[in-house]
């Protein structure tokens, strides 16, 4: 099956909160080293309002999507509430109408996310940013449908590239954010924001191809 | 903190329907352009303590060391609206600069008039060719002042972003850690300053600063930071400044005022003039020790909103 229906989504939202509130600790550690120390803590105070707020488990994924998106917005401030705010009200606004989610709908809320992330926080890939997870998995995502990939293989390929992504942060000196003071002394450690990108995008990806199944 | 900070002030500052924005009670003024700001906690007096009367109308609170949420923002132009628009002065944050950029889209939705200036007066977070990447400091307090007077004296909101951004391109700042901070939610220091030494430049979050040395006498530590910070604008022989000496949390009131003694003292040997001194906890980083040293140039014309009375938790001034 090379799609499913949206309204049958809520497995993909319940992952996608699972997966951050799982993490939470690890992420205030990898945060800790090079940022404030804080972003699982907040990260997971989001997700956690937004599951309270999911009880029906006949909420479609764009609903879900919205809702987290909407919290984090509304009630999660720093950088990664508007940030991720943003990212999942874009999955939810492109997916919105659409009563199936197949590999093209997929593509659009991959694209339209990385769209908002970008405008909102003026990111570039290589900045030790999230946006290094997203962009490598979004452009994944694109070739693997382009090279003729059903959803479930480029699903594979992306989160592979996703975590590539994610890896390629230790590399990279920060050029944004709290970080970026550090200079030199943020090159060999994570970037939490892109470690957090690819726990959620690994869940998402993994989560949709037990649906496709 | 909020509920027992809105208990105390309570003849100044009061709640509103958003629990993360306190207002001056007598906001929205009408008639007068509605000064707004809006940070992370854990700067006490910053920022709820620089709500009043020639100051500012309304704060968005964030949680400790993260911006507000672009609702909380938006919700602080509204209760600070008195008609004639609003002026939001921050400091260049990247949370706080993606809320008050959605904030921003919420208010023209709504019809609300909002300019902002961001503060960038912290010299050790970037290089000068690099100023617009500079963080907030303890500067901000002088460009509330600047914007909080200008908008008492009935200027129109063009006239508030000008002053506060003549404030605060006339000032520039500087911080000495000399012990780490301790966020509560994350419960142990996240950086290191070991005992006997100091990180000259950190930010007020503890961000690494220049370089780290061995702690040294105040007359060492003034020269230190005005080597640094004088340059940098330049402030020049005769100009008048405006001197704001802030503890970061954890130092002794009273080693402020040593240390102030020295600053004056290379100030006078520099030729400047200091028109106004401000010695206290005026912007705090939680429990680290240290200090910020900020120094603001001033004409006739941020002389005359330096010295207008002003009435809040963190300032309390008299006409003179």
């Amino acid at each position: 099956m090379e799609s499913f229906a949206n309204q049958r989504g809520f497995p993909v939202i319940q992952r996608v909160i699972a997966v951050v509130r799982d993490n939470a600790a690890s992420l205030s550690d990898i945060d800790g080293a090079i940022g404030d120390g804080d972003h699982g803590v907040n990260m997971s105070k989001g997700f956690g309002m937004a599951a309270d707020r999911l009880t029906d488990a006949s909420c479609s994924l764009s609903e879900g999507l919205a809702v987290i998106g909407s919290v984090l917005l509304t009630e999660i401030g720093g950088a990664m509430g508007p940030l991720y705010g943003t990212f999942f009200r874009a999955m939810a606004r492109e997916s919105r109408d659409a009563a199936d989610i197949d590999a093209r709908v997929f593509e659009s809320m991959m694209q339209k996310a990385q769209e908002s992330v970008v405008s909102l926080g003026n990111a570039q890939v290589g900045d030790k940013t999230m946006l290094d997870t997203l962009a490598a998995a979004v452009e994944a995502f694109r070739a693997s449908r382009r090279d003729g990939l059903g959803f479930a293989d480029a699903l594979c390929v992306m989160m592979k590239a996703a975590e590539e992504g994610k890896d390629s942060t230790r590399e990279l000196v920060a050029r944004l954010g709290r970080s970026s003071r550090l200079g030199e002394r943020s090159r060999g450690l994570l970037d939490a924001g892109a470690v957090s990108c690819w726990l959620i995008l690994t869940a998402m990806g993994q989560s949709m191809m037990d649906l496709l199944v | 903190m909020l509920k027992g900070f809105l208990r105390a002030h309570r003849d100044i500052v009061v709640p509103t329907d958003n629990p993360r924005v306190v207002k001056y009670r007598a906001a929205p003024v009408k008639g007068k352009v509605g000064i707004v700001t809006g940070g992370g906690s854990g700067h006490k007096p910053a920022f709820i303590g620089y709500v009043g009367r020639n100051m500012v109308d309304a704060v968005a609170v964030g949680e400790v060391f993260t911006s507000p949420t672009a609702k909380s923002f938006f919700d602080a132009f509204r209760v600070a609206d008195g008609g004639r628009g609003v002026a939001c002065l921050y400091g260049n944050y990247a949370g706080d600069t993606m809320n008050v950029k959605l904030a921003l889209e919420m208010a023209e939705d709504a019809g609300i008039q909002v300019k902002t200036v961001v503060a960038n007066d912290d010299v050790p977070s970037a290089p000068p060719a690099e100023r617009a990447k500079r963080r907030g400091v303890a500067g901000e307090v002088l460009m509330w002042k600047a914007g909080g007077a200008r908008a008492a004296l009935g200027g129109d909101l063009d006239a508030v972003i000008s002053a506060a951004q003549k404030a605060i391109d006339n000032t520039r700042s500087i911080g000495i850690g000399i012990s780490p901070c301790t966020i509560p939610a994350v419960g142990h220091p996240n950086f290191t300053i070991e005992p006997g030494k100091m990180e000259v430049g950190i930010g007020h979050h503890g961000e690494p600063g220049i370089r780290v040395e061995d702690l040294r006498p105040a007359r060492d530590m003034a020269k230190m930071m005005l080597d640094i910070i004088l340059p940098d604008l330049p402030f020049e022989r005769k100009d008048e400044v405006v001197v704001l000496l802030s503890g970061l949390g954890a130092t002794p009131v009273m080693e402020l005022y040593i240390l102030y003694d020295e600053v004056e003292k290379l100030l006078a040997s520099h030729g400047l003039v200091v028109h106004r001194p401000y010695v206290g906890n005026f912007f705090t980083s939680l429990d680290m020790a240290g200090v910020t040293l900020t120094l603001m140039k001033v004409d006739s014309e941020l002389k005359e909103l330096v010295d207008l009375e002003v009435d809040c938790m963190g300032l309390t001034q008299f006409g003179r």
